[in-house]
């Protein structure tokens, strides 16, 4: 089908107010009587607090109030708290909250309050407290994860032993599964590589911090906050505050970052809220850099273990994948289980097998960060290919393209089917405009201190999802208003999305209004704008709602010029007779008849499966134009993959051991493109973070103090102009889903492992094939090999470097 | 209780003379903070580990700005920022070393602000000091750096005594190779001393990184016409390219004829708590011929000595490695 919008670049209309500094994020707003609140948080990274006196901070002029735990609802550990109430769990814990009329006065007070701690043992690494008799980061457990209840568990001395400093260890985990015959398929290998890794947990460290602003009117609470979703989170959220979500008027109109951080509201946005209801007062509570790093979340390290068959053609037959998960001390992320996943699909093993313990470690609370799971594994898994294929004298390219998915692949233990995958087509095209066959002869080769390395990496990650509301609305001035309720990520999804809508019912985008960031604006119930589903899940939403506006613009037209609704088509915002065209209904006159009509026509009547938030919706812009809002009930069956490759040529200079990015270019598989531009940065920004993950960022602690050392950017250190490519190369495959109306899919979170698997590939490459089984592979890695020095940290510790 | 990343009030003075800068100094004394640039001194505040009552902004003292040619070489005011030394057509010309090093600190924004009297006397950024911990340096009675377990891979591989912080600065070694003298001046007077006089080491005194006196302002930095025109080199290797203090850094001036090398100063920062002039080298390398051997046994003897900590004997090879470069690749 031909589209007049879908595929074709625009300007989102929130690019303006972006770039002139007129978008307002949460801080940016204020109201009458606004006072500020500042949080005292833990300087110790386990302890349990016996007594907090805060007498003399409330006698500090200009002190309005403190919330604590008592103040907060309480969730079942481990899920994480407000604010702490006995036992603190990291660093940077919040444990109560001061409002004052300035912050200066509110740090001043916080100062003043006098805190009683009992220090408990503390860990930060999980082989640590897994060891026998080892810390636990909890004082009732070590062990859990959504899905897995909080647990002591501890492996046997005798694995640590038989497994020594060099291998993790192979204790009981706490979720396994497999398929197929793995022992056979190591029977029938030709080649099998065996490896122990770390790769190091991260930062999100989101540009706009997690700052709220809150205050109350008529019984309701209104939230100023930096969300990555919008409706989605409002059950959420609410439930953070303790009222009921047609309570919560959340407005999240810009988010300056989230990165998986910022899906479903997290637990400081109640601060303020709460502490606005204490003290009847509107409350900024700004987040500083330092707090950021504390309640910011980060990507869970991994200490892991995988052994994988190989046929002599490449094939993948057996894959046996453990994976220790530095979960942080709350529920954490669901990471390990990705992985184990992203292993399955990327490769298409015959036989395998995933094993994981999610270990509670006592630095800050962990959670999804674009790809979860998925790339933390594909940096540490791409060079171990390369191996594979170096072993058995086989192209690098080739063994990916063996093992790569088409549409026929199968994902996850259960072997489930794919919606789409033509991961084929994305190396072919991928290697075909970087020229694979001419680069390739460039490995290793000498130019004075340089070296050049080439590297191949491939993501994944699953990218649509179903069941949600669409809803739009054709006001009597002619107008098309999108209604979106996904949220504003930065990725101009939500834009890119509406044009579905705007594409079906043919009107031209200068007449299309996009209706979102405040719940008052009337919003339909959407997916979470996280896990690269807005594209694929929002494209099927928007032409259900598209659908059923054209449909009762149809009846309309009948109606009024009689005949059928099937004797009517749509036309260039007109309803038009098939027969006749002279005979037309102008969206405006349909719209005007609409509120007329009333009942489904304007919205004063909903449909019966719509969810209670759409209704919701629905009801504060019922009788204002004709209403389409339905439920997307178009099918789908199986994983909906989004799946890029990544293909780079560095210099590595063996004297300083710094690397030079020449080139990457980066092919996605995610469908029709709905918005070329959008698709570019998404494959930029996402190879730009592969680098930081690749090179860079990491979280370092003091094991012995629980301190962390990199809380500010200038130590976490993610990727400036000056250490990524100054032009990033992208292409899609451009090959439609078949489930999803418009053939979109996803692709926000594998471009990020891609590019970080290319880079590792591509240093492995430039050293002989050197497998570091590390990321970051930082510059003091790189010298200590070249100059035939052992590593300063020990195989498998993590945290540290 | 602890709180951070906010500054603490504080009463702020800007004086424009500076004599009135050390009568301030002298009002105030310990409770008073002197602040140029002000990446260093705000980024203390934020951390709320120094909380002076009264900050003396000198940024508005007009004589300790600017760069001027004087007889034997040039003066620059300390509170010349780092992109107008980067940019100064006579330290191009004459010093590009430098200009080079000036360039390579931080990010053009702090470059923008940043000062050369400050970037080259900034306190050390071990992040356990800088974390506000109550180490040596910080007065206290420990180093958590220096540890068993102690994460140090930023650290030195020189001279430790106590506390293993090494001096970041990338203007530091530059000014050492160049043989600059620091003009340091209080409401007694002026003293006019060289780079092995103006930093210190904590064997010194292990709570500063300079012999500046708190009654003390270093006005201006010289550096005589000696050098002038002579090969330089200069490098800088960090984790990143940009917005990053070096791991390690090289800093070297080369006087070559016909190939030999005649005289020549070499200074590294990263590896120890001031700018390590390497004389030794000096002394190996000079009557020299310049090529691939003398360079590469520079290299190897720069690191002579060298004690490495848990984290950082990465820096052996990569400091061995950029001494070499400068005798190799240095350049008129």
């Amino acid at each position: 089908m031909a589209y007049n919008l879908i595929g074709k670049n625009f300007v989102p209309s929130d690019v303006v107010a972006k770039v002139t500094g007129r978008a307002k994020y949460a801080e940016d707003f204020r109201a009458d009587g606004m006072v500020f609140a500042k949080t005292l948080t833990s300087p110790i990274p386990h302890a349990r607090i016996r007594r907090i006196d805060t007498s003399a901070a409330l006698k500090i002029k200009g002190v309005l109030g403190i919330l604590t735990a008592d103040d907060v609802p309480q969730f079942p550990p481990p899920q994480p708290p407000i604010l702490v109430k006995d036992e603190v769990f990291y660093v940077g814990e919040p444990i109560l909250a001061v409002a004052a009329e300035t912050e200066e006065i509110a740090a001043e007070a916080i100062e003043a309050i006098r805190i009683d701690f009992e220090q408990l043992p503390h860990v930060t690494d999980p082989l640590e407290s897994l060891f026998p008799g080892g810390p636990n980061a909890r004082s009732n457990g070590n062990v859990a994860a959504a899905q897995i209840n909080l647990q002591t568990a501890k492996w046997e001395a005798r694995d640590f032993a038989a497994a020594g400093d060099d291998k993790l260890p192979l204790g009981k985990p706490a979720e396994e599964w497999a398929y197929g015959d793995l022992d056979a398929g190591f029977k029938a290998a030709k080649l099998i590589i065996e490896e122990s890794f770390v790769s190091s947990g991260l930062s999100h460290h989101s540009m706009e911090t997690r700052s709220a602003f809150a205050y109350w009117q008529g019984g309701k609470c209104i939230l100023h906050g930096s969300n990555q979703s919008h409706t989605a989170a409002v059950p959420n959220i609410a439930r953070l505050i303790g009222i009921k979500p047609e309570d919560l008027v959340l407005v999240a109109e810009y988010c300056g970052g989230g990165f998986g951080s910022k899906i479903p509201g997290y637990p400081n946005m109640a601060i303020a809220a709460l502490l606005s209801k204490k003290i009847n007062r509107p409350v900024m509570h700004r987040i500083s850099r330092i707090e950021e790093y504390g309640i910011g979340s980060a990507r869970p390290g991994f200490q892991g273990h995988v052994k994988l068959g190989f046929r002599a053609d490449g094939k993948m037959l057996a894959a046996d994948l453990y994976i220790v998960q530095e979960n942080g001390p709350h529920i954490g992320g669901g990471d390990f289980r990705s992985a184990g996943n992203a292993l399955s699909i990327v490769y298409q093993p015959e036989a395998m097998r995933w094993r994981a313990v999610p270990v509670l470690t006592n630095t800050p609370p962990v959670g999804p960060q674009r790809g979860p799971g998925e790339n933390q594994f594909v940096p540490i898994f791409e060079p171990m290919m390369d191996k594979a294929a170096r072993e058995l004298g086989i192209d690098r390219l080739a063994i990916r393209r063996l093992n790569a998915p088409d549409s026929s692949g199968k994902i996850g233990s259960d072997r489930g089917p794919l919606t789409s995958a033509f991961q084929k087509e994305g190396l072919d095209k991928a290697a075909a405009m970087f020229k694979w066959d001419e680069r390739k002869a460039r490995s290793g080769q000498r130019n004075g201190t340089k070296v050049t390395g080439i590297g191949i990496g491939q993501g994944y990650h699953s990218a649509g999802s179903n069941g949600f509301d669409g809803m739009v609305r054709i006001t009597p001035d002619g107008k098309l208003h999108v209604h979106t309720g996904v949220g504003n990520l930065g990725t101009y999804s939500h834009a890119a999305t509406a044009r579905v809508a705007a594409d079906m019912l043919n009107y031209a985008w200068d007449n299309v209004i996009v209706e979102r960031g405040d719940t008052r604006r009337g919003l339909p119930w959407n997916s979470n704008q996280a896990g690269s589903l807005t594209a694929s899940t929002q494209s099927r939403t928007m032409y259900v709602a598209a659908l059923d506006a054209k449909q009762k613009l149809v009846e309309i037209a009948a109606q009024m010029l009689g005949g059928a609704p099937d004797d009517y088509d749509l036309g260039n915002e007109k309803v038009v007779a098939k027969a006749d065209p002279t005979k037309s209904v102008t969206y405006a006159e349909a719209a005007k008849k609409a509120v007329e009509l009333g009942g489904k026509f304007s919205g004063k009547e909903a449909p019966k499966d719509i969810n209670p938030v759409t209704k919701q919706g629905l009801d504060m812009i019922a009788g204002s134009g004709l209403i389409g809002v339905a439920k997307d009930n178009l099918p789908r069956v199986g994983v909906t993959p989004g799946l890029t490759t990544t293909f780079a040529e560095i210099e590595l200079d063996v004297e300083t051991g710094k690397l030079r990015i020449i080139d990457m270019l980066c092919v996605a598989d995610c469908g029709t493109v709905l918005h070329p531009q959008g698709l570019a940065n998404q494959i930029r920004g996402g190879q730009v973070m592969g680098i930081g993950l690749a090179m860079f960022e990491r979280h370092v602690y003091d094991p012995k103090l629980g301190l962390p050392a990199s809380t500010l950017l200038y130590q976490s250190k993610p990727p400036t102009y000056l250490d990524v490519p100054p032009d990033i190369a992208w292409g899609a495959v451009d090959q439609a889903d078949p489930q999803n109306p418009v053939g979109v899919k996803g692709v926000g979170e594998p471009v990020l492992g891609s590019g970080a698997a290319a880079i590792t590939s591509a240093i492995s490459d430039a050293l002989g094939g050197h497998l570091f089984n590390r990321t970051p592979v930082s510059v003091d890695m790189i010298l200590n090999f070249l100059s035939k020095r052992p590593q300063a940290h020990k195989p498998l510790q993590i945290n540290t470097v | 209780m602890i709180i951070k990343d906010i500054m603490p009030s504080f009463e702020l003075f800007q004086p424009v003379q500076l004599r009135d800068a050390f009568a301030l100094l002298d009002r105030f004394g310990k409770d008073s903070w002197k602040m140029a640039g002000g990446y260093d001194s705000l980024s203390w505040f934020k951390e709320r580990a120094k909380k002076p009552k009264a900050v003396i902004d000198l940024s508005g003292i007009a004589e300790m700005k600017g760069i001027r040619e004087i007889a034997d070489g040039i003066e620059i005011g300390a509170l010349t920022t780092l992109t107008e030394i980067e940019r100064h057509p006579v330290i191009q010309a004459k010093y590009r070393l430098l200009a080079d090093a000036a360039g390579k600190v931080a990010s053009p924004q702090i470059r923008n602000a940043g000062t050369i009297g400050g970037n080259a006397s900034q306190d050390a950024r071990c992040w356990y000091y800088r974390s506000g911990l109550p180490c040596y340096r910080a007065g206290g009675t420990t180093c958590f750096a220096d540890t068993p377990q102690g994460v140090n891979r930023e650290h030195a591989l020189f001279d430790s005594d106590r506390c293993v912080a090494v001096s970041q600065s990338d203007t530091a070694p530059a000014l050492v190779a160049l043989d600059a003298k620091f003009v340091v001046k209080s409401a007694k007077g002026e003293r006019v001393i060289g780079s092995d006089e103006f930093f210190i080491g904590p064997k010194t005194d292990i709570t500063r990184m300079t012999s500046l006196q708190h009654d003390e302002i270093l006005t201006h930095i010289r550096i005589s016409n000696a050098w002038a025109g002579a090969r330089f080199y200069f490098e800088k290797v960090a984790d990143r390219n940009t917005w990053d203090f070096p791991l390690v850094n090289v800093a070297a001036v080369l006087v070559v004829k016909d190939g030999v090398i005649e005289n020549c100063r070499i200074a590294c920062g990263g590896v120890s708590a001031m700018p390590r002039r390497l004389t030794a080298v000096e002394g190996i390398v000079k009557g020299q011929r310049v090529d691939e051997d003398i360079a590469k046994l520079a290299g190897q003897s720069a690191t002579r000595g060298a004690s490495p900590l848990n984290y950082n004997q990465f820096k052996i090879p990569l400091m061995a490695n950029l001494v070499t470069r400068a005798v190799r690749e240095a350049r008129a």
